[in-house]
């Protein structure tokens, strides 16, 4: 219901369809009942989770699942915080234990200060996860060559950063993901670097799928509200893709007509 | 017993097994996942693990994330 107007309208990865095209995570929340809210108000059907340690010295500690609650939203478990394919496969194997999804998001980050993948360790990841059963969303950066050895390899969807993560500049390159856009038979979701509603209308102006942000909602000064302008732009987005824009002219065209006039 | 718990060492008194751990810690087992020893335990041996001295345990769950 939310998150398309047009009920015909879904698009599908690994064999599940869905009808919001905006994926939000879960992270920098004031706590998990304003994370909740937020993407209720977003009208997504996917979030993405981390794994980590439980805090053992305090076991009544506040869960994620007690308030984003796996029956109402697709988990998207990440692998945020693995350097190595072999750190993933750990990673998403006790993911999947935990609450038995195999469709994941691939992350493998580079160890420095901008965050951009580690496209050679990615790839290494994503062909052990797919023969460990997984269905990969694939984090990656901008760039259509490895973007198409990763769907060669067998990526489910193809998620090109828009700029650094959690940098909130918008696309930084229209190109190269046009490009991504033309080659990909997968869906193509623009993960990470949005930073408010219009960085997210261009991307789905620009043919994505979807959609996938954290931090603009979540460090946005009031976050329900911004959640909802997402939602807001990524259908308006995609509406105005479907549409197909006017052509652009160099000079003015009346819109009211010449003849007639008194 | 001695056992690492989330890489730091814990004494217990002798656990029967590890669904006897999950109970010991206060955790509801349907929310986690665990490994021994680097292998992953399904929920459903849990009631049949048996704990021996030394083991590793890593014990996780799902947390907000981007």
């Amino acid at each position: 219901m939310d998150g398309a107007q047009r009920v015909d309208d879904t698009w599908s990865v690994a064999g599940r369809t869905f009808r919001s095209r905006l994926i939000v995570g879960t992270g920098k929340y004031k706590d998990y009942a304003q994370n909740a809210a937020a993407a209720e108000a977003a009208g997504a059907e996917i979030v993405t989770v981390a794994l980590r340690r439980v805090n053992l010295s305090d076991p009544t500690q506040p869960l994620l699942v007690d308030y984003v609650k796996p029956d109402r939203f697709t988990f998207l478990p990440n692998t945020a915080g693995c350097f190595t394919g072999e750190d993933a496969v750990r990673t998403l194997r006790l993911a999947r234990e935990a609450g038995g999804w195999d469709l994941v998001k691939l992350e493998v980050l580079s160890n420095t200060k901008h965050l951009l993948p580690d496209m050679e360790e990615t790839l290494r990841a994503l062909k052990l996860l797919i023969s460990d059963g997984f269905q990969v969303m694939v984090y990656c950066s901008d760039d259509p060559v490895y973007a198409l050895k990763l769907e060669e390899a067998g990526a489910a969807a193809i998620m090109p950063a828009a700029a650094p993560i959690g940098s909130g500049r918008g696309i930084q390159n229209f190109l190269n993901l046009g490009l991504i856009i033309e080659q990909s038979k997968v869906p193509v979701l623009v993960d990470a670097g949005v930073g408010t509603a219009s960085d997210a209308v261009l991307a789905m102006e620009a043919g994505c799928d979807a959609v996938l942000m954290n931090t603009a909602i979540a460090e946005a000064r009031e976050p329900l509200r911004m959640a909802t302008a997402m939602k807001h732009a990524v259908i308006a987005g995609r509406e105005a893709y479907l549409a197909g824009r006017m052509d652009k002219r160099t000079y003015g065209d009346p819109s009211s007509p010449r003849a007639g006039l008194i | 017993m001695n056992l690492t718990l989330n890489g730091e060492a814990h004494v217990f008194p002798p656990l029967a097994d590890l669904a006897a751990l999950i109970s010991q810690l206060g955790l509801d087992g349907r929310k986690v996942a665990i490994e021994r020893n680097l292998e992953i335990v399904p929920h459903s041996a849990y009631g049949k693990t048996r704990l021996s001295d030394g083991d590793r345990i890593e014990i996780v769950h799902f947390i907000g994330g981007g």
